[in-house]
């Protein structure tokens, strides 16, 4: 594994590896987000209907995410750290901005109509609170001070609480630990992290409290989805008999009953995964879960490797939101964690969450091509 | 890199980093495991448990929707019923192709495209897996044709449904109101899970008031279907709770005279029971047929009730504005008492105008040669205006605002039936602080007759009037009695406030203001005399004829040149017996000219029918 993940093992070999270098891309990363959006589009036939458009729209989001990707890998870490203020200020003024003024779907506002395209200002707080948290506490020597730590805690709460409102619990809970993890990774002492845990399984109370109603739902739900099979209870169900039908070799692509007799709801968004599990079993969906495995070690790699605490703060938090993620949606369709809509990254139907994903693979590349190479 | 720190304090750095980074990848590879985990309890341990649920059956889970609550009068005629009809419905998850569906459907039914397109529009705004409601009441035939074609369209089916009836059509439009379509503002007021099924609610009236006794609570059944969807077994149901039924206070043959006789006249007419605030009556014309609505409404229909200027959608009784006329007197009457500014025996002298102090504008009285010398009791049941101009001048509009107040006038009355108005009792701080312009003298003057700012809406009138029957005792007019769980449950009532006595000087007041009233029916030149005869007990009534067009100082008016439109509102306040009041009726002709001749003669028909008393002895 040591040799993938370290791309200096042999550098006279790896001439491909040298030409995208140049142009700012990490031809391992690359490697790994190809594989998996791949795997993903294969998936997505099955679990949309076989349907052309749904295919095309999605190789469109695609392909601009990409761009996306590569733009930002262009930009120099440093450039990233120097605007992280105005990118935070500017998000938590979109973000006051949807409360006042959002568009309304499903539910909640989380949209900001802006004419010609529709916005979602949490998912620019997603890259834009690690780094801020990342610049602000790599200024000083590390591990941070008390206080630095408090501020860091009041950049990460402020935005959470806004989208929380909106409400977007999900993306929210993200958030927050998104910018816990540069906290985390910038060596605040355990005793702080132990005491920080127990104060907020106290918190757990409060919280409920201040849950809106069908947040309480889904949580009694998942505690006992039997209580409610009409609701988010049907959809935990559904979910179970297919990835259980699945069994060790999967039904086949193309021959999940669960999937493609519509058994199961949301099939190509956020409960993508069980759509896997039935036609793919547990061999297909434990390749899917080493390939993100292994894009996450390589981000962890090139955060080892980065040359400043920041980006080592920065590209740290990046790679393990990105298993955060993973992990909330599959723990949420296996019937782990509560419903609280995540998708399966860079899988599920959609696009604003894939641009923001690949956008922070943008940094991680940028962060490990930039490096001023101490030998050639 | 940051050039203010120290190499030293770098590599320092680094290695803290790179120990979390160590911890974090293996919180990752834990993370893993657990999932991994997961993953075999579900794929290989409970395996064969989850493949027998997909493979050979399936679990559907369907609700049941509860049966609504039934609606009946007084004497237990039912007024909103549920019948069971067939309805088209269609779960757009499990239809293939839905444009070539749809297209097919119109051909089967024969239905426009804009209707077509219309429900693709209502379709993609719902869950997929919901039903929709394609197409409801189907006629036999339309079964039949259906059923022999159902291979062709899988996730399509025909569903017996009951669904809301009003038998008696559009006597009781307004206040009973009409169940349909769930719409998306309606789902913000609801709770989604107990709403599964049910394809419609209350959306005004009564219906819409009691949504949540008439409703019920969902219950659910799960199924076993095989591949082709079809039900192998039940494997466990939690039945429906039905809503309750409403009883209400309303009298269906009360309603029906009051309706025939307003006739083809717009008007409205609301009969309250004084002791308890229970609506006997309560008519709007012109009404519609709220069956209409119940199964959606089609959009020529809606725009000929919508656009129409007669405007039958808008509830009269509640939203109605009408200035009060001379209905008011007896109230301007009582505030004079009450603030000793008159006695019983105070006597003014109409001839046939009146003037304020060193003006010249003459405000003129309905008699244009004038009453001559009248007092409380002759002013009330001739209606002289003379005498109300002098007395409402004498208090002030802020002394009889507030003395209007305590009978509720420019207050909702707090009737169980939505989207009550307000009305509108003027005052000098009203005018002030809304309009920003002082109050004249003038103004007061056509208070003091119901004119100028006043207005009322029918069902205030009609609790002002009560007040005044019960001698002061206020109640708030309610429509519905009582509900019952089931139909061999106990009746639980619905109470209504009765709030305390009003607070008066002299109980001698009442009995003036209400003898002056039984003179305009029963005494030799009351404007009403021609309804109180052959009444076995008194009756107690106030005409009154409101403007609605001014006419200018040396100008008469003249029905025969003036347009419909403009003329005069015709309105009767009564209640009966006098000194026992069981009835209170207020009405309001639009444009029926004389309250005397046009809304009085209807409050005897109701009254005979409620004593049961046949009609010229």
């Amino acid at each position: 594994m040591n040799s993938v993940l370290n791309d200096r093992a042999n550098p006279q070999r790896w001439s491909l590896t040298k030409a995208l270098r140049k142009i700012h891309i990490d031809a391992v990363l690359l490697l790994g987000l190809l594989t998996l959006l791949g795997a993903g589009l294969v998936i997505l036939y099955s679990a949309g209907d076989q349907s052309q458009a749904l295919m095309i729209r999605q190789l469109t989001r695609m392909a601009a995410a990409f761009f996306v990707m590569l733009l930002i890998s262009n930009i120099h870490p440093d450039r990233m750290r120097d605007s992280s203020y105005w990118l935070y200020g500017a998000g938590l003024i979109l973000l006051v901005g949807v409360l006042a003024f959002g568009h309304e779907g499903k539910g909640a506002q989380r949209w900001l109509d802006l004419g010609f395209f529709r916005f979602q200002p949490s998912e620019l707080m997603k890259l834009a609170v690690p780094l801020l948290v990342a610049t602000y506490l790599a200024e000083r020597p590390l591990a941070p001070t008390v206080f630095r730590l408090i501020v860091g805690l009041i950049m990460i709460v402020l935005p959470s609480l806004l989208i929380a409102k909106q409400p977007d619990l999900g993306t929210s809970l993200l958030i927050a630990s998104s910018g816990l993890i540069v906290i985390f990774l910038s060596g605040i002492s355990w005793r702080i992290i132990i005491g920080f845990a127990t104060v907020c399984t106290a918190a757990l109370p409060v919280l409920w409290y201040v849950m809106h109603d069908y947040q309480k739902q889904r949580v009694l739900t998942f505690l006992n989805p039997e209580s409610d099979p009409l609701g988010s209870g049907y959809h935990i169900i559904q979910s179970k008999i297919a990835i259980g039908s699945g069994g060790v070799f999967g039904r086949g692509w193309l021959e999940g009953t669960q999937s493609q007799l519509a058994f199961l709801p949301e099939r190509s968004t956020d409960f993508i995964f069980a759509v896997i599990a039935e036609e793919f079993g547990l061999l297909g969906v434990g390749m899917l879960l080493l390939l993100y495995l292994f894009i996450a070690a390589r981000g962890l790699y090139i955060a080892s490797q980065a040359q400043t605490s920041f980006a080592r703060l920065l590209a740290g938090s990046i790679s393990m939101t990105f298993l955060v993620y993973v992990f909330v949606n599959v723990g949420m369709v296996t019937g782990l964690l509560p419903v609280v809509g995540v998708p399966l990254p860079l899988v599920s139907y959609g696009g604003t969450s894939m641009v923001t994903l690949l956008a922070g693979f943008g940094i991680l590349m940028s962060i490990h091509t930039h490096r001023r190479m101490m030998s050639p | 890199m940051s050039s203010r720190f120290t190499l030293k304090d770098h590599f320092r750095e680094s290695r803290l980093i790179n120990e979390r980074l160590i911890f974090a990848a293996l919180i990752a590879g834990l993370l893993f495991l657990i999932v991994m985990v997961r993953l075999s309890v579900l794929q290989v341990v409970e395996h064969e448990h989850f493949n027998t649920l997909s493979n050979q059956n399936r679990v559907d889970i369907t609700p049941l929707p509860p049966q609504r609550g039934l609606i009946f009068d007084r004497n237990g005629v039912i007024l909103a019923e549920n019948i069971p009809t067939f309805s088209l419905e269609l779960t757009p998850e499990n239809v293939l192709d839905l444009d070539s569906t749809l297209a097919e459907l119109a051909l089967l039914f024969s239905m426009t495209d804009e209707e077509i397109v219309d429900i693709k529009g209502r379709i993609k705004r719902q869950r997929g897996f919901r039903q929709f409601v394609f197409r409801q009441r189907l006629t036999e035939q339309e079964v039949a044709v259906f059923s022999v074609n159902r291979h062709r369209f899988p996730g399509v089916d025909v569903v017996g449904r009951l669904i809301r009836h009003y038998p008696q059509g559009a006597l009781f439009a307004h206040t009973i109101g009409y169940v349909g379509r769930i719409n998306e503002r309606d789902q913000k007021r609801i709770d989604a899970q107990n709403y599964k099924g049910t394809q419609q609610i209350g959306k005004t009236g009564i219906e819409r008031y009691y949504e949540d006794l008439l409703h019920g609570q969902v219950g659910h059944k799960q199924v076993e279907t095989n591949v082709q969807g079809r039900i192998v077994r039940e494997i466990k149901s939690t039945p429906s709770t039905a809503g309750q039924d409403l009883f209400l206070h309303l009298d269906v043959n009360l309603q029906r005279v009051a309706a025939q006789e307003l006739g083809e006249y717009n008007g409205a007419v609301v009969a309250l029971d004084p002791k308890t605030g229970g609506v006997l009556a309560m008519v709007s014309k012109p009404d519609f047929d709220p069956n209409l609505f119940v199964s959606g409404i089609s959009t020529k229909n809606y725009s000929v009730l919508r656009d129409s200027l007669d405007r039958p959608l808008f509830d009269r009784t509640l939203r109605g504005h009408y200035p009060p006329g001379s209905t008011l007197k007896p109230f301007v009457a009582l505030a004079g008492l009450e603030l000793g500014l008159v006695d019983e025996h105070t006597e003014s002298f109409c001839p046939g105008w009146f003037s304020l102090p060193g003006q010249d504008h003459r405000y003129r009285c309905w008699k244009s040669h004038g009453h001559g010398k009248v007092d409380l009791k002759t002013s009330i049941s001739q209606s002289c205006d003379v005498y109300f101009y002098d007395l409402a001048n004498a208090l002030g509009i802020d002394r009889l605002h507030g003395f209007l107040d305590l009978f509720g006038f420019g207050h909702r009355t707090g009737v169980d039936v939505p989207s009550e108005s307000r009305g509108l009792s003027p005052s000098s701080e009203w005018k002030r602080t809304r309009r920003n312009q002082a109050w004249f003298p003038g103004e007061t003057v056509i208070s003091g007759i119901g004119q100028g700012f006043n207005q009322t809406t029918p069902i205030q009138l009609a609790q002002a009037t009560a007040t005044l029957a019960m001698r002061g005792v206020n109640v708030s007019p309610h429509v519905a009695r009582a509900s019952r769980k089931t139909s061999d449950s106990e009746l639980q009532l619905i109470s209504s406030k009765v709030s305390e006595a009003l607070p008066m000087e002299s109980s001698q007041n009442w009995e003036a203001v209400i003898d002056s009233m039984v003179e305009v029916v029963h005494g030799q030149r009351g404007t009403a005399r021609h309804v109180g005869k052959g009444l076995p007990f008194k009756m107690a009534g106030k005409t009154g004829t409101a403007q609605v067009f001014g006419i200018k100082q040396d100008e008469k008016y003249d029905a025969e040149t003036l347009a419909k439109k403009l003329h005069d509102h015709a309105l009767f306040t009564a209640f009966a017996p006098a000194d026992k009041p069981e009835i209170v009726i207020a009405i309001v002709v639009e444009n029926g000219g004389s309250g005397s001749r046009m809304a009085a003669p209807i409050a005897r028909k109701i009254i005979e029918q409620y004593f049961g008393i046949t009609a010229d002895e």
